[in-house]
């Protein structure tokens, strides 16, 4: 039986090992953060973070992730408590539908941990294999760079 | 109480009193009613003209909790937010005390579909006005209880203060039938110069749940015992299932139910992952049988204007304008384009004891209710949809045949919530497409003026919303299917395929042909603007045209031709932040300019942009945009702002990237490898949004009013960028590098 | 030795090196004013030879201006910087004249006199006709001019002696300009004229020689470009499914063919400026490439039968370990655990035995007709594991998302493992974990 490790807490999953990441989240475990957008790894709606790197959980398979620290937005914070990146996000507003933003948030925070200071073009690179289709684009980018400058506070 | 005249209602001190006598319906300064006397009987605004009743809108409990209702739901354009602004002003209560219920056939009224940026217009304007009545009963109630005149009364966040101190909150006043009466024609509504909510950027109250993941989509939904199912999609419109081997199908893990009926063919399992495997291998094991019904993609506007058509002269005369010598023409061609909502559609339907529940994401719970209704052929009553949020769907996207699915599969397994998630190539296959469109437009210059203009416009349906049964695609799959009635254009001054056809400028002679295209090879109905997109791009490309034959400048040219003020105010708001007349030239870059008023009533949206343009590759890169809106008064700007950015980085992929592929027989655009949207690679370095507030102005739909303009304007920079023009959309690489090449 | 015959021996060298500078000594062109005015018809013939000779991918910094320069090139010898061959005066070659332009071509050396390091594959351009080569200048000085210096190459003593590119080119360079076949068709000399000269195929499909020169006697036996192993375009290609002429037109101009996997690496933007480039002089490309690769011999058409068949019965992990005809040596937990991830994160886009071209990404090709499970080596697999593949921005294309953060390097050995077992009947790679690692290492250095 698969053994996931998610936002910190060790889960055994009951189901075939080649379930891909994202449907173990939102259906087993009720994380319903991460998004179905296309299920090929095109969109980027279901990006969460594995062991530091953003990885797209729809192509991911549980028998995969032995050992390896998932994480996801509710692992950022939560309603009351958000984190950083979900500070930045609501600050700027940057949603409409919203439906893209989870998956935004987790490779903002991916880049964030590992470059605390990236140029407009570097997060803009970035953050290109994640598509918004309500047209959210300049809101997220500043959320980012916010983002940016509130985890340097802490 | 109905039938008693409200004038001691109307609190005094500064309280602007609003009649409303005029039928929402006509609009003073339509283009189409200017001389026209205006409707005999008055009708109550907004949406109260359908749902007179106030507590069909806003009901106080005992301990003074303010529910308000909508007919209408949010698609993450920010309408609750806004809702919640404009009953909490007239309530005179803080926001945060306001909850919100939104589109439910067993608890709102019935305000048709969220669309059409109608939102502001019918449900806001409604809640407006109740909002004001029912502040002027509980100001009535508590003059009564207390023995004081209504004017020696305050009302402030929930509570009505008499000079001495004494008070009741409105909990206090409230008992059952208090509110159970119709509206008045009369609202005191509040000086809206001393507005305390409305005209604030408040955080949209959505924003924070969706941020932390909490379950808010209709696609998060999980509810006891609910099972997953798929359906197997036909490969292509009017496909027939000649046979399936669904027996080791129904052996696989998980599997609990496959269920065909017809040509409709769905599997049931327990869990997610199981019914997608378990599709997948229904889908190897079925056989269809196809005809080739589909255009050729080359040759495809050739094509669609030989197809049979009715002709309507929707302004001007039987005499063709602007014929013979020195006459301009242009010709504007616009492929199908889709909504592509990044989340693809689902529902979720239990029939238990007789009754559906089904909550979907649909813009109209009521009409999609009738439509099931008459598909299953069960009583409209016995069966009640909550909406519930999905994806941005920019119209009439798979929602609703998402919810037909669910509540046929649901019919066929009682008992335990069905959820039915189409997956990508379902909604990019099957969804409605916005109607290719052509226009041939024309014009003759008196000098610098525009002595005669005609504008002619091919289109097909731009609606095809449920009802009726035949207009959800499962519906054409089963046993006894429905098929889609014939279509009808969609009256002005709102139109469809002619939405933005009549041009707001004022020329020596106008003449507007729509030519109405009813048949359709592809699947289409509403996509954001309507056929208000093409009929900009197409206007305002041509306006450009003419100014250049008249060598004058863009914005300059336009408003010679333009008395509206208001839309002047916002044509020179955007040329002067955009710094139109200090623009530098600059090799490989271009400017464009274009105005509209969406729908030739609703908000007035200016747009500038500048690109620059790679002519080697073709590659036209977005630098920036600057737009000016005029929405009426803005109960939240930001929203404005928000959904005006949105709608102009998607008329940038639309314009640029954006064509439905098909060969003779399918649909070949099926996810976004075969239908490439705009990424962060290429959106501007900025976008900026100037609003025009008018306080006390009726408010105008926005949230399609940049789409048009944004496109033209994007047409007019390239062109201004390269020297050619292109009359094609999208603007692709390999046709931005064929026309630099000309020069 | 003797005394004499060292002073014999130091003159013969002296002299030898004075004849050697003799006969490397290149002068500077005269510069001339960037010319303005061309023939339309040539400037449309440059434009076809540029997109046969994809000049723009080594030509371009990523994200850069069309023919600016900055392209890094990284070999082993260094890295080496495309040049900016727009038609900038200051920075570009604006100045150059036409015989500068010809000179660099056929000979390899730059206006200036400088020697040309044969990065730039003018042991190709030089067998091209003089028509060409006017046509060529007339497009490339029709060009967008952009300002950019080129960064200085960056490479190794002693390879950074240009002087030393002239003894090169004294042993390798054949300075002769395309024949071609008399017995042969006029197609299949067109054919064989673009693939030689313009299109420099061999410079990326043939192995060279440890002075970086190629092995004639090996042309098209494959080679390397860009740390992707170029595969063998002769009779030892290890396509699953043989080429032909039809299907190489196909994969050339839509950068995809039916039972073959689609173009990845630098080879994409080949063909994607294929795809611009006269339809006829494609065909006729595929038609002598397809030439060279001959007819499949018997055990090669069997070869491909059974890939067929697998590709058609989608054969899963399941059913692996029951196949009959494994190879001996097999890593059964790697190929068990392999099979695990195929089937979770694979599986579901790689079942189809036919890729049309437009297909979507969910009908991708069986990996039982991919050229890269069944090469040599497994760094070309693993780099398409790691990167995914994706067309231009903005552009409908085939797109596979990337694995790299996904799968840790043992998991994308296992994988690999697994595929070589599963969809081929070639012996397992050797090593394999050690060259998962060294791929991440090279595509964290940024090749």
């Amino acid at each position: 039986m698969p053994v996931l490790n998610v936002n910190g807490t060790t889960y055994q999953i009951d189901a075939d090992p080649a379930t891909p990441l994202l449907y173990v989240l939102r259906d087993e475990l009720q994380l319903n953060g991460a998004k179905f957008g296309c299920g090929l790894g095109q969109c980027g709606a279901c990006t969460v973070m594995i062991d530091g790197n953003a990885v797209l959980s729809c192509v991911t398979p549980i028998s995969a992730l032995e050992g390896r620290r998932v994480r996801t937005i509710e692992g950022l914070g939560s309603l009351d408590n958000p984190g950083p990146v979900q500070r930045a996000f609501i600050e700027e507003q940057a949603a409409q539908c919203g439906y893209c933003i989870p998956g935004m948030m987790m490779r903002a925070q991916a880049l964030l941990e590992r470059k605390p200071a990236p140029s407009k073009a570097e997060i803009r690179r970035h953050m290109n294999a994640n598509l918004c289709r309500c047209g959210t684009h300049m809101r997220i980018l500043r959320a980012v760079e916010r983002a940016a400058a509130l985890m340097k506070v802490k | 109480m109905t039938g008693v005249t409200r004038r001691e209602f109307l609190t005094r001190g500064g309280a602007l009193i609003v009649s409303f006598s005029l039928a929402p319906a006509f609009a003073a300064d339509d283009p189409q009613n200017i001389g026209k006397e205006p409707k005999k009987a008055p009708v109550l605004p907004g949406s109260l003209k359908n749902a007179p009743l106030l507590d069909s809108w806003i009901r106080i409990d005992a301990n003074g909790a303010i529910t308000v209702f909508t007919g209408k739901a949010e698609l993450g354009q920010g309408i609750k937010t806004a809702l919640i602004q404009v009953a909490a002003e007239e309530l005179v209560v803080h926001p945060r005390a306001i909850t919100l219920v939104t589109a439910d056939t067993a608890r709102t009224a019935n305000e048709g579909y969220t669309a059409g940026s109608q939102s502001m217009q019918d449900s806001a304007t409604a809640i407006l006005h109740a909002s004001a009545q029912v502040r002027a009963i509980l100001v009535d109630l508590a003059s009564q209880r207390l023995g004081v005149p209504p004017h020696e009364l305050t009302v402030h966040l929930g509570t009505i203060r008499s000079r001495d101190g004494r008070s009741m909150s409105y909990g206090q006043l409230v008992t059952g039938e208090t509110l159970h009466v119709d509206a008045a024609m009369n609202s005191p509504l509040r000086n809206p110069r001393t507005r305390g909510v409305m005209g604030k950027s408040m955080q949209r109250v959505d924003i924070p749940a969706k941020i932390a993941g909490t379950p808010i989509y209709v696609q998060d939904l999980r509810l006891p015992g609910m099972v997953h199912a798929r359906v197997v999609r036909p490969p292509s419109y009017g496909a027939k299932l000649a046979s399936v081997e669904s027996a080791r199908v129904e052996k696989m893990l998980g599997v609990l139910k496959v269920v065909r009926n017809g040509s409709f063919l769905a599997v049931v399992a327990e869990r997610e992952y199981q019914a997608i495997v378990a599709m997948r291998e229904l889908a190897k094991a079925a056989r269809w049988q196809e005809q080739p019904a589909l255009p050729p993609q080359t040759g495809l506007y050739e094509h669609f204007q030989r197809l049979p058509r009715e002709d309507f002269v929707d302004l001007g005369g039987a005499s063709e304008l602007a014929t013979g010598t020195g006459t301009i023409r242009a010709t504007y061609r616009r492929p199908y384009q889709m909504h592509a909502s990044i989340g693809p559609s689902c529902a979720v339907a239990l029939l238990q004891d007789g009754v559906y529940t089904i909550y979907s994401h649909t813009q109209g719970v009521y009409p999609l209710r009738a439509a099931i209704a008459e598909m299953l052929t069960a009583p409209a009553e016995r069966i009640r949809i909550i909406h519930m949020e999905g994806s941005g769907c920019y119209g009439h996207n798979g929602a609703d045949d998402a919810g037909a699915d669910a509540a046929l599969i649901a019919s066929a397994f009682p008992g335990r919530p069905v959820r039915v998630q189409w997956m990508r190539e379902d909604e990019h296959a099957w969804e409605p497409y916005g109607s290719v469109m052509v226009s041939s437009v024309r014009a003759r210059l008196d000098g610098a003026n525009v002595a005669e203009w005609q504008y002619e416009v091919w289109s097909s349906t731009h609606t095809t919303r449920p009802p009726p049964a035949g207009h959800l695609a499962p519906a054409w799959s089963i046993e006894t299917p429905f098929a889609p009635p014939p279509p009808k254009p969609l009256p002005l001054p709102a139109g469809g395929g002619n939405r933005n056809a009549l041009p707001g400028y004022t020329f020596g002679n106008a003449r507007v042909v729509h030519h109405f295209v009813p048949s359709s090879p592809l699947r289409v109905s509403a996509l954001r603007a309507l056929g208000g997109y093409h009929n900009v791009f197409a206007t305002e490309s041509f306006m450009d045209e003419l100014a250049a034959a008249a060598k004058a400048d863009a914005v300059e040219f336009r408003l010679r031709h333009m008395q509206d003020e208001r839309a002047r105010a916002v044509i020179n708001a955007c040329a002067e932040r955009f710094g139109w007349s200090q623009f530098k030239r600059a090799r490989g870059r271009g400017r464009g300019f274009a105005y509209a008023r969406y729908k030739n009533l609703a908000a007035y949206c200016a747009v500038a942009i500048e690109v620059e343009v790679e002519r080697e590759s073709g590659h036209v890169r977005p630098l920036r945009a600057v737009a000016a809106i005029d929405s009426g008064e803005a109960v939240n700007p930001d929203g404005i702002r928000n959904q005006t950015e949105g709608g102009i980085i998607q008329s940038i992929s639309w314009t640029l990237y954006e064509a439905v592929t098909f060969d003779r027989t399918r649909v070949t655009s099926r996810d976004w490898s075969t239908y490439p949207i705009l990424r962060f690679s290429n959106v501007p370095e900025s976008i900026e949004v100037h609003i025009i507030t008018r306080p006390g102005a009726p408010f105008l739909g926005t949230g399609e009013a940049a789409q048009g303009p944004a496109a033209a304007a994007l047409a007019n920079a390239v062109a201004d960028a390269i020297g050619v023009r292109i009359r094609d959309l999208p603007l692709t690489r390999a046709s931005v590098k064929a026309a630099a090449r000309k020069r | 030795m003797s005394r004499r015959t060292r002073l014999d021996f130091l003159l013969v060298l002296v002299v030898s090196i004075l004849v050697f500078l003799a006969l490397s000594w290149r002068g500077e062109i005269a510069p001339v004013e960037p010319p303005k005015r061309f023939d339309a018809a040539q400037i449309e013939r440059g434009a076809n030879l540029a997109a046969i000779g994809d000049c723009v991918s080594c030509h371009t910094a990523p994200e850069g201006k069309p023919y600016a320069g900055g392209f890094a090139l990284r070999t082993m010898y260094g890295v080496l910087y495309g040049t900016n061959i727009t038609p900038d005066p200051q920075t570009g070659i604006g100045r150059w004249s036409q015989d500068a332009f010809v000179r660099a071509m056929r000979e390899g050396v730059s206006r200036d006199g400088r020697h040309l390091y044969p990065a730039f594959p003018y042991d190709y351009f030089t067998r091209m006709t003089d028509d060409d080569l006017h046509a060529l200048y007339a497009f490339i000085m029709t060009r967008e001019p952009v300002s950019a210096r080129t960064p200085e190459h960056d490479l190794t003593f002693p390879f950074n002696i240009r002087l030393l590119l002239s003894g090169w080119k004294m042993l390798f360079l054949d300075r002769q300009v395309f024949a071609g076949d008399r017995s042969q068709s006029r197609d299949w000399n067109r054919g064989a004229y673009l693939s030689e000269t313009i299109g420099h195929c061999g410079a990326c499909h043939t192995p060279r020689n440890l002075l970086g020169a190629e092995r004639k006697r090996r042309h098209f036996a494959g080679g390397q470009a860009e740390g992707w192993h170029a595969p063998a375009l002769d009779a030892s290609s290890r396509a699953p499914m043989p080429w032909t002429r039809e299907s190489l037109f196909r994969y050339l101009s839509y950068g995809a063919s039916e039972r073959h996997e689609v173009a990845a690496g630098p080879m994409a933007a080949v063909v994607h400026n294929l795809g611009a480039a006269n339809e006829q002089d494609v065909r006729a490309i595929a038609l002598y490439v397809a030439s060279i690769m001959g007819a499949p011999d018997e055990a090669r058409q069997k070869r491909a039968e059974d890939a067929l068949a697998m590709a058609r019965e989608n054969l899963g992990a399941a059913d692996v370990s029951a196949r009959s005809g494994q190879p001996e040596g097999g890593d059964d937990a790697a190929i068990e655990a392999g099979g695990e991830i195929y089937a979770g994160a694979c599986a579901l886009c790689h079942g189809s035995a036919e890729r049309r071209p437009g297909a979507p990404s969910a009908e991708a090709l069986h990996l039982a007709l991919s050229t890269s499970v069944s090469l040599q080596s497994p760094g070309n697999l693993i780099r398409i594991i790691f990167q995914g593949i994706a067309p231009p921005d903005g552009e409908a294309g085939p797109f596979m998302p990337g694995f790299h953060g996904a799968l840790t390097d043992e998991q994308v050995a296992a994988l690999v493992v697994y595929l070589r077992a599963a969809y081929t009947d070639r012996p397992p790679w050797p090593h394999v974990g050690r060259e998962v690692r060294r791929v991440r290492q090279q595509l964290a250095r940024g090749h």
